[in-house]
């Protein structure tokens, strides 16, 4: 296992900032892709800390009371309805999603090309059917209950405008990880970075964004869903 | 373990967050089921939302095995996001306050929903 504190010879702890931060040509001992996804994680967790700031804001100074979550997002299958039902089942194949692809890059290391393929793919499938229970909802909020971004019979106004910018955004990120994940997928399957000599840190790199759609959900799922 | 590159890890620490994140996302929702209400609801939601942030960063992300310079980088900025959260809750109280001010208490009546 590697040991990235002390690797190369460098000091670890707080002398190994001074020492990275210093360095003339590299400060982040990791492949540059990593680095650079890492600083695009980083600029999209403010765009969602904006959007979830913005949501708290108008919530605050409404003046009207807030839609319930727990009764508007639940869900009757024949009987009494069940509070967030399908937004726990989302949550659920979110996270199951989130447990293959760190299994994906497990393999990847491995150079397990199979297992990662396949696993790569059923991260993907998991993704995909997130984003279809998604449209689902948006199809029963806008269709059956006439939630409009500008108003909607719950309660205050802003209710639908904060809801399908943060799940329409967050939807937009899982679809983009779909296809970014196949296109990665198909990559390991044909061979293009085993001829390159690459270690498969793409893999890691993938799951890297695709980890991050898990904890943005967490946040909306715990202030838009829970709150 | 046979090289020494890239993020390689025992398989098991990746099935324990697993099994770790489905239980504590079990405990959120049921904070919602059994509806649970003031601090408490709060306080467990923050809670469990936090430990499930954490262990996706640390573990799923490899955060944990990284250098501490890029810990530093990408962890320490959203820091100051509390700032931004500070400053509109203040800016959100003045709205309220001040819509009710001019423009009286709410006279909605929410419809119930339906489903």
């Amino acid at each position: 296992m590697s040991d990235a504190a002390t690797m190369d010879g460098l000091p670890g702890g707080t002398k190994g900032v001074v020492t990275d931060f210093s360095a003339d040509r590299q400060a982040f001992h990791v492949p540059w892709g990593k680095a650079m996804m890492w600083i695009f994680l980083l600029s999209d967790t403010f765009i969602f800390s904006c959007f979830l700031v913005g949501y708290m804001h108008v919530r605050m100074a409404a003046t009207d009371p807030w839609p319930f979550p727990s009764e508007v997002f639940a869900l009757s299958f024949g009987g009494d309805p069940i509070p967030l039902i399908l937004i726990a089942i989302m949550t659920f194949i979110l996270i199951t999603s989130s447990g293959t692809m760190a299994l994906a890059v497990n393999m990847g290391y491995r150079k397990n090309k199979k297992a990662t393929f396949w696993l790569m793919v059923a991260t993907a499938i998991l993704g995909a059917s997130f984003v279809g229970m998604q449209a689902f909802e948006w199809t029963k909020l806008i269709v059956d209950e006439g939630v409009r971004p500008w108003g909607n019979p719950f309660g205050a106004a802003q209710f639908g405008s904060s809801f399908f910018m943060i799940t329409g955004f967050h939807g937009m990120h899982v679809s983009a990880g779909v296809i970014y994940l196949l296109v990665v997928a198909n990559r390991v399957r044909n061979g293009f970075y085993e001829q390159r000599g690459d270690n498969y840190e793409i893999v890691e790199i993938a799951g890297l964004y695709w980890h991050f759609v898990d904890l943005v959900w967490v946040f909306i799922f715990a202030f838009f869903y829970l709150w | 373990m046979a090289s020494a590159e890239g993020q390689q890890h025992p398989l098991g620490i990746y099935y324990k967050i697993w099994v770790l994140l489905f239980v504590v996302s079990f405990f959120s929702y049921m904070v919602d089921y059994l509806n649970l209400q003031g601090m408490t609801r709060w306080g467990l939601i923050l809670l469990f939302m936090f430990v499930k942030a954490g262990f996706i960063i640390a573990i799923f992300m490899h955060m944990k095995w990284e250098r501490l310079g890029l810990k530093l980088a990408i962890l320490l900025p959203p820091v100051f996001i509390g700032v931004l959260i500070w400053l509109m809750a203040i800016e959100g109280n003045h709205t309220e306050l001040t819509r009710i001010e001019f423009f009286g208490e709410s006279t909605m009546v929410p419809e119930e929903v339906h489903h």
